[in-house]
């Protein structure tokens, strides 16, 4: 089985973030790191290699440059390849576009199964596993906390919002994972020297036959037309208990009109 | 006047906010979709809401196979009626018939929306609720995922007539089955994301057993019971309770943190609330830095202690 795992390059969620003067997120001044869910769609996928199920594994990613940082990142942790779109026409487009571009450029690949985030850190749109299914015609299983595969036959645990549900269907498929599936690994300094070597292919919007216009701001189907950091909020007040700490709580809590 | 679609599975609080928020961008027609009897579930109060049509689709296929079939009929509908703008819950399902609809009718889509003007211009809360953006659809039909907690639902009582959705579903569309669907007892306490009031446990909890504390506090002030990952982590609580980043996203009028250190995945997941309590045995916690009222103490004293004092302002 072939597989690919998407991956994106997001600003630290841990650290401060920001738009840039056109709104959208500034990747250039950001401390960029790998989505944290894509590690366990890698782990995911290295899980199905190390047992034999997959003979190949391939990391595609959509970003400027400095997403190859990304790319290592991911290909230390066992992956064999990589591909990489690069166009400065890609900037700024909403996800309904950036599916585009990676439907597209699935569609140069051989795949069985493609592993994703349940969503980024940095635009969290959630919809990314669908929009593919959608476009490429193929199953698209969402949330896995759990996924097994039986030659062809896929099955999907999830957790749903009142309890769980299992779902089951056919490859070729996307399927979403959540971070309650795995433990990512480390990468080892072999892997970390070895992702070096990798091969990584570029292509571009041309590669893929994908007009400029279509993409980026230019043909993005959403637009932000305004930003305001949230005004701070400030620390109230605070007390240490000496053995009323509780009842304070409580009067606190009256005060605010809760009891 | 225009029409504004209202995607309803439930008949819960996030419908009802839905159906007021849409009232402001048009007539409201409520789509339900599911298997045979679910608009008759809920038809009275999407009428009781503002619904001036409800369109009912109902065909075993909607629930048997995942999201894609609903995303077919919805995407049908929106193609016929071209309303002004199609609102749907921010939950997993809403997001993703919402994510197929807008590939396939090629829409613009906004998801986890807190606010929405006349025009269409939608309010969100982005980078862990640090920035409040305002966007536009640009092409198509706008597609809104609205967030649980982001208004007061007000009845409006309309006519909720009832108009029949043809569904034919594709091979297409039934790529992936729900061969297993278990819900899961859930209590007496509200849905996590859609509580006035939170009591969330973190690493400071312990252990599973201490978690009772966090439960009877929660219980006491009506609320939901909440976790941070590391106490979902460490398996003191179920992770469907995870509130932050990777968790839920909750919005209550009262948050209380009890053994929370405040990391930043945690702050995403809560700092939008309109009060926040913390109680912290560590006073550079930083979630003091956010809290409105922080406690610095042992969560185990000061949590029954302000519950035996809170019982005895009731008596």
């Amino acid at each position: 089985m072939k597989i690919v795992v998407l991956v994106k390059q997001v600003p630290d969620s841990g650290l401060e973030r920001h738009l840039s003067s056109d709104f959208t997120v500034d990747r250039a001044s950001a401390s960029n790191v790998i989505s944290e869910l894509d590690e366990n769609a890698i782990e995911a996928a290295m899980a199905l290699a190390d047992a034999g199920q997959a003979d190949e594994v391939t990391v595609l990613t959509v970003g400027p440059d400095h997403a190859v940082e990304t790319i290592r990142k991911a290909l230390s942790m066992g992956p064999d390849k990589a591909v990489h779109v690069q166009d400065d026409a890609i900037a700024g487009s909403c996800a309904v576009t950036t599916s585009a571009v990676l439907a597209a450029a699935l569609g140069t690949l051989e795949y069985d199964l493609v592993l994703c985030a349940t969503e980024s850190t940095d635009g969290a749109v959630g919809g990314m596993a669908q929009m593919l299914g959608a476009r490429l015609g193929v199953a698209a299983m969402t949330g896995a906390r759990k996924l097994t595969v039986d030659g062809q036959k896929l099955t999907v645990e999830r957790q749903t919002e009142d309890g769980h549900e299992t779902l089951t269907a056919s490859t070729p498929a996307v399927v979403s994972v959540w971070d309650s599936m795995n433990t990512p690994r480390y990468p080892s300094l072999k892997g970390i020297m070895a992702a070096k070597r990798k091969p990584v292919t570029t292509l571009s919007l041309s590669d893929l036959g994908l007009a400029p216009d279509t993409v980026g701001a230019a043909g993005a189907t959403s637009k932000v037309v305004q930003a305001e950091p949230r005004p701070p909020r400030s620390a109230g007040q605070r007390i240490t208990d000496e053995g009323e700490g509780g009842v304070a709580l409580a009067e606190y809590l009256a005060s605010q009109k809760f009891v | 006047m225009a029409e504004v679609f209202v995607v309803a599975g439930a008949a819960n609080k996030l419908t009802y906010e839905m159906l007021t928020m849409a009232r402001g961008l048009g007539e409201v027609s409520a789509v339900v979709l599911g298997a045979p009897g679910t608009a008759d579930a809920i038809a009275d109060k999407l009428s009781e809401y503002g619904a001036a049509k409800i369109y009912v689709g109902e065909d075993d296929a909607l629930d048997a196979y995942l999201v894609a079939p609903k995303a077919e009929v919805l995407a049908a509908l929106i193609g016929q009626h071209r309303p002004a703008a199609v609102l749907l819950p921010s939950t997993q399902e809403g997001k993703e018939i919402a994510a197929r609809v807008a590939v396939s009718l090629d829409n613009g889509l906004l998801t986890d929306v807190v606010g929405l003007e006349a025009d269409g211009t939608a309010t969100q809360s982005i980078f862990a609720g640090g920035i409040v953006v305002k966007s536009q659809v640009t092409r198509g039909v706008p597609l809104v995922t609205v967030k649980p907690n982001s208004l007061t639902p007000e009845p409006a009582p309309a006519a909720g007539e009832r108009v029949a959705v043809e569904v034919a579903v594709s091979d297409a569309a039934k790529l992936v089955t729900v061969s297993d669907r278990v819900t899961e007892a859930k209590g007496d306490r509200p849905e996590l994301t859609e509580a006035s009031v939170v009591v969330s446990g973190g690493r400071g909890v312990g252990s599973a057993e201490q978690f009772s504390v966090v439960e009877e506090f929660a219980d006491l002030l009506g609320g939901a019971v909440g976790a941070s990952r590391a106490a979902t982590d460490a398996g003191f609580y179920p992770h469907k309770f995870q509130v932050g980043q990777t968790g839920s996203t909750v919005s209550p009028q009262l948050y209380v943190a009890a053994g929370i250190s405040g990391a930043i995945q945690h702050r995403a997941g809560m700092q939008t609330s309109k009060t926040i309590v913390a109680v912290n045995k560590d006073d550079g916690a930083p979630i003091f830095e956010i809290a409105d009222f922080g406690v610095v103490g042992d969560l185990f004293k000061v949590l029954p202690q302000a519950g035996e004092e809170i019982k005895k302002r009731r008596a």
